[in-house]
C-alpha cells in the first residue's frame, strides 16, 4: 500500500518540478523536445559494442540537471527503477555472445559483456533525458509542443484529458485499495472474484464520471481545445542556440570518439 | 513487455514510430468523422482508469504470484478500435515520459505492439466474431480470454521481431521467440481472465454499457475494411525499412571499423549487386540482422595487431572514458554553483 502511494507521490513530484522558473524551464518546449529526439537518435545509433564513445553524452543530462537545480537523487532513483527492464534482455548477451573481442591484460572479454554494458549505458542515457524533459517542461506543455509539431489535435486532447484524470482516478484507486486492505485483516492480494467486482465498480464509477464531465464541458462551452498555460511559443534565438548547440555537439560526438582521442592524447604525452 | 530505447536501433524505432504515428493520425481522423462527442471525455477518463487498474493486483490461484490488468483489450471492448487505439497510445506515452517505462524512440514499437494488436486485430477479428450477435455471459468470457491470448502472442512476436531486427541484443531469434511466446501465453491467459472478470461484472451490473458499444456498428465496421489496407501498408513499410536497415547498417558498421582500425573497410559493400543480394537475403532470413556484427568481431582477429597495441588501445579508451566522466561531473558541479544564486534570485 505504501509502495503504491509512493509511486504516485513520485509522479506528482515530477509534475511539480515542471512548475519551476529557470531559464531552461522557460525555453520553448519545441526546442527541448527536438533536442531530446536528436540525443536519443544519436545514442541509439551506436553499434552494440560501443561503450566509451557514449560516455560524453552524459554531459547533456548532467548540465541540464545542474543548471536547472533538479534534484539529482530523485532523478537517479527514477532511472534506477527502469534499468532492470533493459537488463532483463541485456543479460542474455554474455550467454549467447562469447566471442572474445578484446583483452585487458590477462583477461579476455566476451563481446556479450561489452554489449551488455553498452545496453546499460544506453538505458541510463535515454531514460534520464526522458525524465528530464518532463521535469523541465511539464506534460501539458509537451503536448502543446507536439501539437505544433504536427500531432493530431484529437490525440492532443486525449493526452490532456488522460493526464488530468490520472491524478483523480489514482487517488480513488489508492483509497479503494486501502479500504479493501483495512477490511481484509492483513491478507495480501485480492482473489479473482474480488478483483473483478472491485475493478468493475471502479470502472462504472469512472464511466459515470465521464458523463458528468461531458455535461460540465457542454455547460462551459468546450470547443475541442485545451488552453494550456506555460511558456507561450516563441522560437527565438535562445531556442535556436540551445537546440543548434546541443544537436551539433551530439552529432560531433557521434562522429568522433572523444574519450578515445582524449585518452590517446594523455597516453601519448605519458610515453 | 514494454521495449526500452536501449534495445532498439534507429531504423526499427523510426519505422515503428512512422507506423504508429500514421495509425494515430488515421484514428484521430476517424474519431473526428464518426465519434459521438460523449466519447471524448470517456476516452480520457478510461485511459486514467487503466493506470489505476494497473496498480490493483490480484493473486493468481495456485501460484502465489500476482497479476494485474493490462487494459488494451478492455479498452477495445468498451470503446471500439479507433478510440481504444488512441487511448492506449496516450497511456503508453504518459508511461514513457513519466516513468521512462519504454523509451521515447521505442514508443512507436510499444504503441504498435500493445495497441494495434488488441484494438485492430484481436477485438474486431476474434472477439467480435466469437461473441456473435446476441452474446451471453459465458461466450463473452470465452471470447475475451481467446482474444487476450492472441493479442498478447502477437504483441510479444512484435517485440521479438523488433528486438532481433535491432541487433542490440544478442539473443538468437529462435530461443528468444520460444521464451517470449511461452511467457506471454501465461500472461495472456491471466490478462484474459482479468479482463473477462471485469467484463462479466459490467455485463451483470450494467449491460447497457456493453450494448451501446456493440450497437455502434458503422464505427466498428469501417476500420475493419480499411484495416487490411493499414495492415498491408504497415507491413510493407516495416519490411522495406527493415531490409534497408539490414543492408545499410553493415556499411555504417564497416565505416566505423574502418575509422577505428584505420583500414579501408570491406570492399564488397560498395558493389550494388551485392547490396541487392543482401537485401533479398535479409528479407528471407531475419537472422542476418543478428549476425552482422560478426564482421566487426572477426576483424581485429584477422589483423592480429600486437597484444601491446591492443592493450594500449583499451588503455587509452579507459583513460579517456574516465576523463570524460570526470569532465561531465565537473561541468555539472560548475553549472550547479553558477545556477544556485540564480535560483535564489528567482525565488525572491
Amino acid at each position: 500500500m505504501l509502495a503504491i502511494d509512493g509511486t504516485f507521490l513520485d509522479f506528482k513530484q515530477l509534475d511539480l518540478l515542471a512548475t519551476q522558473h529557470t531559464a531552461l524551464h522557460r525555453l520553448d518546449p519545441r526546442a527541448k523536445v527536438l533536442t531530446t529526439a536528436c540525443f536519443v537518435l544519436c545514442v541509439v545509433s551506436f553499434d552494440r559494442y560501443t561503450i566509451s564513445a557514449m560516455l560524453p553524452y552524459l554531459l547533456y543530462p548532467a548540465v541540464l540537471i545542474a543548471a536547472s537545480g533538479l534534484p539529482f537523487g530523485y532523478i537517479l532513483r527514477k532511472i534506477l527503477i527502469v534499468i532492470p527492464f533493459a537488463l532483463v534482455i541485456g543479460i542474455f548477451n554474455p550467454v549467447f555472445d562469447r566471442q572474445v573481442i578484446m583483452h585487458v591484460g590477462e583477461f579476455a572479454i566476451w563481446g556479450g559483456w561489452v554489449s551488455c554494458a553498452s545496453i546499460l549505458i544506453r538505458a541510463t542515457l535515454t531514460a534520464s533525458v526522458a525524465i528530464i524533459l518532463v521535469a523541465l517542461t511539464g506534460f501539458p506543455v509537451i503536448c502543446a509542443a507536439l501539437e505544433k509539431l504536427g500531432m493530431p489535435k484529437a490525440f492532443a486532447v486525449q493526452l490532456l484529458f488522460l493526464y488530468r484524470y490520472i491524478f483523480v482516478l489514482t487517488d480513488e484507486g489508492v483509497r479503494t485499495i486501502r479500504a479493501c486492505q483495512l477490511r481484509s485483516f492483513g491478507r495480501r492480494g485480492l482473489s479473482l472474484r474480488q478483483f473483478g467486482s472491485l475493478v468493475g465498480h471502479l470502472l462504472l464509477r469512472t464511466w459515470d464520471r465521464a458523463e458528468r464531465i461531458h455535461m460540465a464541458m457542454l455547460a462551459r462551452g468546450f470547443s475541442g481545445e485545451f488552453h494550456t498555460t506555460g511558456p507561450q511559443g516563441r522560437f527565438g534565438s535562445k531556442e535556436l542556440i540551445f537546440m543548434g548547440g546541443w544537436s551539433a555537439l551530439f552529432i560531433v560526438l557521434r562522429l568522433y570518439n572523444a574519450p578515445q582521442l582524449l585518452g590517446g592524447l594523455f597516453a601519448g604525452s605519458l610515453s | 513487455m514494454h521495449m526500452a530505447d536501449a534495445l532498439v536501433s534507429p531504423a526499427v524505432g523510426g519505422a515503428m514510430w512512422a507506423t504508429s504515428a500514421a495509425l494515430i493520425g488515421y484514428c484521430s481522423a476517424q474519431g473526428h468523422k464518426h465519434l459521438d462527442e460523449r466519447k471524448v471525455p470517456l476516452m480520457g477518463v478510461l485511459g486514467a482508469f487503466v493506470f489505476t487498474a494497473q496498480i490493483i493486483n490480484f493473486t493468481i490461484p495456485a501460484t502465489g504470484s500476482s497479476g494485474h490488468l493490462g487494459g488494451g483489450l478492455l479498452l477495445a471492448i468498451l470503446l471500439g478500435p479507433s478510440a481504444a487505439f488512441l487511448t492506449i497510445a496516450s497511456v503508453l506515452m504518459v508511461q514513457a515520459l513519466f516513468f521512462a517505462d519504454g523509451g521515447l524512440l521505442a514508443l512507436g514499437c510499444n504503441i504498435f505492439n500493445l495497441g494495434f494488436f488488441p484494438a485492430f486485430f484481436a477485438y474486431p477479428l476474434i472477439y467480435r466474431k466469437l461473441i456473435g450477435r446476441n452474446p451471453g455471459q459465458s461466450s463473452m468470457v470465452m471470447a475475451t480470454i481467446v482474444a487476450a491470448v492472441v493479442s498478447l502472442q502477437l504483441g510479444s512476436l512484435g517485440v521479438v521481431l523488433q528486438t532481433v531486427a535491432s541487433g542490440v541484443s544478442a539473443l538468437p531469434f529462435k530461443e528468444f521467440l520460444l521464451l517470449m511466446q511461452s511467457i506471454h501465453l501465461a500472461i495472456g491467459v491471466v490478462e484474459g481472465v482479468a479482463t473477462a472478470l471485469v467484463i462479466a461484472f459490467i455485463y451483470r451490473a450494467r449491460p447497457e454499457t456493453l450494448e451501446n458499444v456493440s450497437r455502434v456498428k458503422p464505427t466498428a465496421k469501417r476500420p475493419l475494411r480499411s484495416l487490411l489496407a493499414t495492415l498491408l501498408a504497415a507491413a510493407a513499410l516495416t519490411g522495406g525499412v527493415l531490409s534497408w536497415f539490414a543492408s545499410d547498417a553493415p556499411d555504417g558498421l564497416e565505416w566505423s571499423i574502418a575509422r577505428i582500425t584505420e583500414s579501408a573497410g570491406f570492399p564488397h559493400a560498395q558493389d550494388p549487386e551485392h547490396k541487392a543480394l543482401e537485401t533479398i537475403q535479409s528479407k528471407t532470413a531475419l537472422h542476418s540482422g543478428v549476425t552482422m556484427p560478426e564482421g566487426k568481431r572477426g576483424h581485429p582477429e584477422e589483423t592480429a595487431s600486437p597484444v601491446e597495441e591492443r592493450i594500449g588501445k583499451s588503455l587509452s579508451g579507459l583513460i579517456g572514458g574516465a576523463i570524460t566522466l570526470a569532465v561531465c561531473f565537473l561541468v555539472g558541479i560548475l553549472c550547479r554553483k553558477r545556477a544556485e544564486p540564480k535560483g535564489f534570485g528567482a525565488s525572491h
